[in-house]
């Protein structure tokens, strides 16, 4: 059942296209039905499984000859992340219900990129996931090209091609994997618990991991994304940070690190102070939570900010894949989720909210606004968006992090310091963005501008809410989504990863 | 009333509260404020009960509620109230609603005023009943976001940088504690106040933590001394503790009065309650062994804190440097108890005088000083906004009542006998005396200073020649007398029968000493 | 002299010779019946009869499938070598049918009649295993493509592009030659079955190497493969759009499979090894440098195109790269991939051409400026165009990335025990990943560029419907693979 996330949105992709020209609203309220659609279904098939364990929803012979399958399936991981992709889904629409030029071709690639999105957290054949993946990179293109802002066309071409060539890299240890298994069968569940080499796992986990730590905004393999970030319309912006970085990091997790556990262990000698390429990958990760942090505290334009937080903020992600610890792993897949949310409202509040009525992101043009008093809904939702950012208990932040952070203090302990430092970084630039933006100016009584901005509409602040409530439920009750994370850690998916060095 | 659960309804009540003012009130101020007021009554309601169905002869913890909350993380929601914490909930549900109706004249968002009030007091019931760290920190931050609020935004000119500031102090409290018992997790496993003052009982918390994090120079007791240290620093800018006091004054004079005397009555108590709840079941030992620079600590606050108000010309500040002074009382007593005693019955007395003392400043100082304030705001609606301690004279010409009620405030801070503020000092003097004798001396300096800059207060204030602007000043109205009532009437009563307290937190107090063990 | 029933020779050619007959049929019904006509009644005419042929053909073959090696390998039929008759037979159908309506030039029924010429000899050569019949078909082709490439007598381009065609052509023609007759010196035969027997022999004899380098210097240039791809741009520049699109596509499709019989048949036991830690001289090492030089030369060159029609050209190169790869690793599951690529490239390309005579015959050009808007104007080829270019990229799922992913499974998997030609691979892939650049550009014109020119394009029903039937086809088989995998 849960199929048809992705079929009812490529069916809607369909439908939209065929839509005559100039049929804006109805453009809109499709595109809304469609996106509610796919989210009811992840809900009830949510519901539906209690445990975490794998469930398969789909399983047709695609290429006998060559053993690959048309193959759904879903655990706990797959389920949160459908989860969040169905919220951004629709709090991306509603951030979009102003879009006027080409709305029908906006939205139709846009349920493009959430139906191969859909399709990517449900594949367990690795050439399934493998197209769903690629299938998501061009409507992001067209996306950013069209209806988006600086540079866009600059931008666009960069995102395209860094997505590219990394996962061109991911074919590349994917084909090998295949040959190596005997060219028999793609199925995730048997690659991954197939014996590859020792020696050939050592390269094809990091060749596989970086070409999908690209799209995860692996230090330093990020640049593509404040870039991409800060040219695309709000509503790509939200789903590019929120739901497609998490596709990379999703990719680290099931594919490279499944199928190539053993490409974690040590060396046996030691290079530069690494001993293996899990030390490796956790000082980029680190560097990309300290680097995100310290680009973003200096930043000019509002959308940077949050453009290199988002950065920060992946880099928890990545931290806690190579603790290799249970606590690290949940920590890294509730702050996918968590984090997913968060950069959906950050952005959704500062393209949607501020650009669109200020057209300005200059921090310091707009700290003359008085914003606060003038959109104080913006103002609130930021306020509390920035507190979730930050990691303050009662949001989803807190307890992602917190887990992320003990389980890299049990391995890495010195790491774990400095992403505290990290943290700390992140409440300093939050806050300076968050004062200048819409607390700056005089504190004297200001006087009304002279263009009043037309006030927050009803589908931001339902928007808004649905994300804000989002986070605050994880944050209150993260065993809503742990009680399903954490047995699908145990699946037997991953026994090589816990054989080893994992504990 | 049976089936509910006590503590999460009540704690649950503001934040409804909050929600519901900020959705009805907010094109009305009139009908924000009613519907706040409203909710402040129901949930001192809701106390009073609890209050009353309270068993004082049982000295541990009532109305637990018990649940899995993250079970990966040994997190629980764990709840409940002893003498303690039903002292300082029957406190907040008092202030707020003196601080709402303290804050009649926001118009500008009254909505979004209110229900931050609310949210605080929602912060203030979490944290007075929480008995397992993530719990404690949400409410404890929870109560953080909407005082830099109230500050940031209805607050006096230099609200910026006083806002900042205290937001800056109190996070790097915060992030000290929370460091501190992520580590305690790392090492132990747990979150719970419980069971850890179990552990340290025991004997168990030291080789935990020799387990956990012991590195290559750092003995067992040095990591625990640390840990001690950061959840202390989180505390002690709370209180606040010389020489973290320094956001104190700022915040105090630019917040909104009612602001103010939340901040005063209820939020500083957080920071005492914390050292009682937390510090000191669990890090009894490790406080033990800076027992002297802890007391040197307290009697500075005291005596520096009465020093700075009498250098003091605005009104607010002078209160605000008073209620440092204040609570360093309560700072010299818990440390005092920290003494090794053994199993001597008199000193184990005095101990339970000190703590006793203690408790009853903490509410005594609550009420005075949040009417303090009070009557500080009523100066200022009537001069247009200027409070300092020069700008006015032989006011009690034209105000008497005003003068009469504010002076009986006075003197209670002051320690007047028969009021309320007298009974703590003196339970907690009488305890220290013997504890730690030459910081009682020294101390005694601090009610000297006192003494001076509130009598000051009076002759400048009310006595003297009266200038010309200020003949025509209104006397208190009618509804000013009867709001202010009841807490002047409490003042009284607790001064005379200071029982209706230490009935309650007897038992508390009993266990309390008991539990530290030497 | 081998005696041999002519008749039986002619049963076992039929699909060939209906082709000629409608060739014929073409010529003879425009110059008998219809002289006073109107260019566009008889170019229906035309296309009607040629379909029909070609249709006819396809059915026949269907019909009456042949496993026969007669006359010394002068006449071999399988399944396969059937099956990319009828590829090549369906590809000539949809370039006749794309190109109706075409109006650069009066001589419509020779312009048709020596389309369906140079498909008779692609048939011819996909049946072949004798170098004799090789040349000849060849020659036969490469005649047909002079012509048709300068068919257009207005442009001057086109006249310089059958110039060099033929120039380029003549030269390697007489490479091949030489490398055959080197060939026939050292083996005696003229059928791959001798020439395997006399080759094979662990040492390579320095006659035979000199003949592989000629032989396929000659092959080479048929497939547009780098070095010997100078003539391409021009080409596909120059010449009118429906001889482009049969020369990228069908020409495309013989010239691999008769490359592959050549080298892996033809020439087997003297392959060598490029596999890393193994090398080994033969062939495979030649073919190996050849590919390498096509996929970076092709993919890095194109990148710099501002028209689309030498950016075709130039990507066409690259993808003769990729296919070079599946000669390289010479095993049966590779060739079944390199057919699997070829066809759907060619499909593919076939459907990009077709787009690009629609916006030549509305702006006039075909550089990036004249796309630009077309989105706007003209919505269903763009969509088409987005399919295609998106294919060529190697995107799924469309028949692009899964012919792309089976070649380089299969070429990996020649192997067995090690990945040894993993760095060909990488570098296919890598390649791969640059070509998205030069593809998005013209997407990039396509939809988010505003052209000067805001009005509709009228494209003909027709027209619109063959670009759909092939878009849809790409789609198809990149979605369900073993329609097309089953067949070869």
């Amino acid at each position: 059942m849960l199929a048809w996330t992705i079929y009812i949105s490529f069916l809607g992709a369909l439908a939209l296209m065929l839509l005559p020209k100039g049929f804006v609203r109805a453009a809109r309220v499709l595109a809304l039905l469609v996106a509610v659609a796919g989210f009811a279904v992840t809900v009830a098939g949510f519901v539906e499984q209690q445990s975490g364990g794998l469930v398969t929803v789909a399983r047709v012979a695609w290429v006998p000859a060559l053993g690959i399958e048309y193959h759904l399936a879903s655990d706990g991981i797959s389920l949160t992340l459908l989860l969040l992709t169905g919220i951004v889904a629709i709090t991306g629409i509603l951030f979009s219900w102003n879009v006027e030029h080409r709305a029908k071709e906006f939205f139709a690639f846009y349920l493009t990129l959430i139906g191969g999105v859909y399709g990517v957290f449900l594949s367990f054949d690795l050439l399934l996931l493998f197209v769903f993946y690629e299938i998501a990179i061009i409507p992001k293109y067209f996306l950013i090209a069209i209806w988006g802002s600086t540079r866009r066309e600059y931008a666009a071409m960069k995102l395209a091609l860094y997505s590219f060539v990394g996962s061109a890299m991911v074919l590349i240890g994917l084909i090998a994997a295949y040959v190596v298994a005997g060219s028999r069968t793609m199925d995730l569940v048997r690659l991954a618990q197939f014996p590859f080499p020792v020696p050939f796992q050592m390269w094809a986990f990091p060749l596989v991991f970086v070409g999908f730590g690209i799209l995860a905004g692996l230090w330093p393999f990020h640049t593509w994304a404040p870039t991409g970030h800060v040219a695309a319309p709000t509503a790509a912006s939200m789903l590019l940070a929120g739901v497609v970085m998490k596709l990379g990091a999703y990719g680290c997790l099931r594919v490279a690190m499944a199928l190539f556990p053993r490409g974690l262990d040590a060396w046996g000698f030691h290079v530069l102070g690494f001993g293996s390429w899990r030390d490796v990958f956790a000082l980029l990760a680190l560097v990309g939570i300290l680097y995100g942090a310290m680009v973003a505290l200096v930043q000019k334009d509002f959308k940077f900010v949050i453009g290199y937080s988002s950065v920060s903020h992946m880099g928890f992600v990545l931290l806690g894949l190579m603790t290799l610890q249970q606590i690290g792993l949940d920590g890294a897949v509730l702050q996918m989720f968590s984090h997913g949310v968060l950069a959906g409202l950050l952005f959704a509040v500062v393209g949607r909210m501020v650009y669109d009525r200020t057209h300005t992101r200059d921090l310091a043009a707009l700290e003359m606004m008085h914003l606060g008093k003038v959109i104080p809904f913006a103002a609130a939702t930021f306020v509390l968006a920035s507190m979730a950012s930050i990691g303050l208990p009662g949001f989803s932040g807190f307890v992602a992090e917190l887990q992320v952070l003990i389980g890299a203090w049990r391995s890495f302990p010195l790491f774990a310091v400095v992403a505290g430092l990290g943290v700390v970084i992140g409440i300093a630039y939050t806050w300076r963005a968050m004062q200048k933006a819409f607390f700056g100016g005089t504190t004297q009584a200001v006087e009304t501008t002279a263009h009043p901005f037309p006030p927050i509409s009803i589908p931001e602040r339902i928007g808004a809410a649905i994300l804000l409530a989002a986070s605050i439920t994880i944050g209150l009750y993260p065993q809503l989504l742990l009680r399903v994370i954490i047995p699908a850690l145990h699946s037997p998916m991953f026994d090589g990863l816990w054989k080893g060095s994992a504990r | 009333m049976n089936m509910l659960p006590p503590i999460s309804f009540l704690t649950a009540l503001p934040l409804v509260g909050a929600a519901v003012v900020l959705i009805f009130g907010a094109r009305n101020s009139r009908l924000a404020r009613g519907l706040a007021l409203a909710f402040a009554f129901f949930a001192l309601a809701v106390v009073l009960v609890l209050w009353h169905r309270f068993d004082p002869a049982f000295g541990g913890l009532q109305f637990e509620e018990v649940h899995a909350w993250i079970p990966s993380l040994g997190v629980e929601y764990h709840v409940g109230a002893d003498g303690l914490s039903l002292l300082m909930l029957m406190l907040s549900a008092i202030i707020v609603p003196m601080a709402m109706a303290a804050s009649r004249q926001i118009e500008e968002r009254a909505s979004l005023y209110f229900s931050l009030v609310l949210m605080l007091e929602a912060g203030l019931f979490g944290t007075f009943t929480a008995l397992n760290f993530f719990h404690w920190f949400l409410f404890w931050e929870l109560s953080l976001i909407p005082a830099f609020f109230l500050i940031r935004l209805w607050g006096g000119p230099q609200r910026a940088t006083a806002a900042t500031q205290f937001f800056i102090y109190t996070m790097a409290g915060s992030v000290a504690l929370l460091l501190a018992f992520l580590a305690i997790f790392l090492c132990t496993g747990k979150f719970d106040f419980i069971d850890l003052a179990e552990m340290a009982r025991n004997g168990q918390l030291l080789p935990a933590l020799a387990n956990g994090l012991a590195w290559h120079r750092f003995t067992a007791e040095k990591v625990a001394l640390v840990l001690c240290f950061g959840a202390f620093l989180g505390f002690a800018v709370k209180v606040p503790l010389v020489p973290l006091h320094t956001w104190l004054p700022a915040a105090y004079a630019e917040a909104p009065t009612g602001t103010t005397m939340l901040l005063t009555g209820t939020m500083s108590k957080m920071g005492v309650y914390g050292f009682l709840r937390v510090l000191l079941p669990i890090f009894c030992v490790q406080l033990r062994s800076a027992r002297t620079p802890l007391l040197w600590l307290a009697v500075a606050t005291i005596v520096l804190s009465a020093y700075a108000a009498l250098a003091q010309r605005d009104l607010k500040r002078i209160f605000a440097y008073s209620s440092i002074n204040h609570l360093g009382y309560c700072m010299l007593g818990i440390f005092s108890i920290l003494r090794f005693t053994g199993n001597d019955p008199t000193l184990t007395t005095e101990k339970a005088a000190a703590l006793s003392g203690v408790f009853l400043q903490m509410f005594n100082h609550g009420l005075t000083a949040a009417t303090l304030f009070w009557f500080v705001a009523l100066l200022e609606k009537r001069s247009g906004g200027l409070r300092g301690l020069n700008d006015f004279g032989g006011l009690r010409r034209v105000a008497p009542a005003f003068c009469g009620l504010m002076g009986i405030a006075l003197f209670s801070s002051l320690g007047l006998p028969g009021l309320n503020g007298f009974v703590g000092e003196f339970l907690i003097f009488k305890g220290v005396f013997p504890l730690a004798t030459w910081a009682a001396v020294v101390s005694v300096l601090g009610l000297l200073l006192t003494a001076i800059f509130l009598l000051t207060i009076l002759q400048r204030v009310f006595s003297g020649p009266l200038p010309g602007k200020w003949s025509r000043m209104p006397d208190l109205t009618t509804g000013e007398r009867l709001a202010l009532l009841p807490a002047l009437v409490l003042m009284f009563v607790l001064g005379v029968y200071p029982q209706l307290i230490l009935g309650v937190v007897n038992s508390t107090v009993v266990q309390f000493v008991q539990q530290l063990k030497f | 002299m081998i005696a041999f029933s002519y008749l039986e020779l002619l049963r076992l050619a039929l699909p060939e010779a209906i082709v000629v007959v409608a060739a014929l049929c073409v010529l003879s019904v425009d110059l008998i019946f219809l002289r006073a006509a109107g260019t566009r009644l008889r170019y229906s005419t035309g296309v009607a009869i040629s379909f029909a042929g070609c249709a006819a053909a396809v059915v026949w073959i269907l019909h009456a499938p042949q496993s026969v090696n007669v006359l010394d390998g002068m006449l071999v039929l399988d399944p396969v070598a059937q099956h990319v008759q009828i590829a090549v037979l369906i590809l000539t159908m949809l370039t006749v049918l794309l190109s109706a309506g075409s109006a650069f030039t009066e001589h419509v029924s020779e312009y048709l009649a020596i389309i369906l010429l140079a498909t008779a000899s692609m048939m011819f050569l996909v049946g072949t295993q004798n170098l004799l019949v090789i040349f000849l078909a060849l020659e036969f082709l490469s005649l047909s493509l002079y012509v048709l490439a300068a068919f257009d007598k207005a442009s001057a381009r086109s006249a310089e592009a059958a110039l060099k065609y033929f120039l380029f052509g003549g030269i390697s023609a007489s490479f091949l030659l030489f490398g055959f007759s080197l060939l026939y010196g050292v083996s005696n035969s003229t059928s791959f079955a001798g020439i395997a027997a006399s080759v094979r022999s662990p040492l390579l004899d320095p006659l035979v190497a000199v003949a592989i380098v000629m032989t396929l210097v000659g092959l080479g240039f048929k497939v547009a493969a780098a070095p010997f791809h100078f003539w391409a741009p021009d080409v596909y520049e120059g010449a009118p759009a429906p001889s482009a699109a049969l020369i990228a596509s069908g020409s495309k499709v013989a010239g691999f499979f008769i490359l592959y019989q050549v080298m892996a048949v033809g020439l087997a036991g003297s392959e060598g090894d490029m596999a890393r830690h193994s090398y080994a001289a033969g062939w495979v090492p030649v073919v190996a440098i050849a590919a390498v030089l096509s996929m970076a030369l092709g993919n890095l060159v194109a990148i710099m195109q501002t028209s689309v029609r030498r950016l075709l050209a130039y990507s066409a190169i690259g993808h003769a790269g990729y296919m070079l790869l599946g000669i390289v690793s010479h095993t049966n599951q590779s060739f079944s991939a390199l057919l699997y690529y070829a066809i759907t490239y060619a499909l593919t390309v076939l459907g990009a051409f077709g787009v690009v005579a629609v916006v030549e015959e509305a702006t006039g050009g075909d550089t990036l400026a004249d796309f630009a808007g077309l989105s706007r104007r003209a919505p269903v080829p763009s969509f088409c165009m987005l399919i295609f270019l998106l294919s060529l990229a190697g995107i799924p799922p469309l028949a692009g990335f899964f012919g792309k992913f089976y070649l380089f499974s299969a070429v990996l998997a020649s192997t067995p025990g090690s990945l040894g030609l993993l760095w060909l691979v990488a570098l296919a892939i890598a390649m791969s990943a640059v070509s998205l650049y030069y593809y998005l550009k013209v997407l990039k014109s396509i939809y988010v560029a505003d052209g000067p020119n805001a009005s509709a394009i009228r494209v003909s029903v027709l027209r619109q419907a063959v670009l759909c039937l092939i878009a849809v086809g790409v789609v198809l088989l990149g979605c369900a693979p073993d329609l097309l995998l089953r067949w070869l």
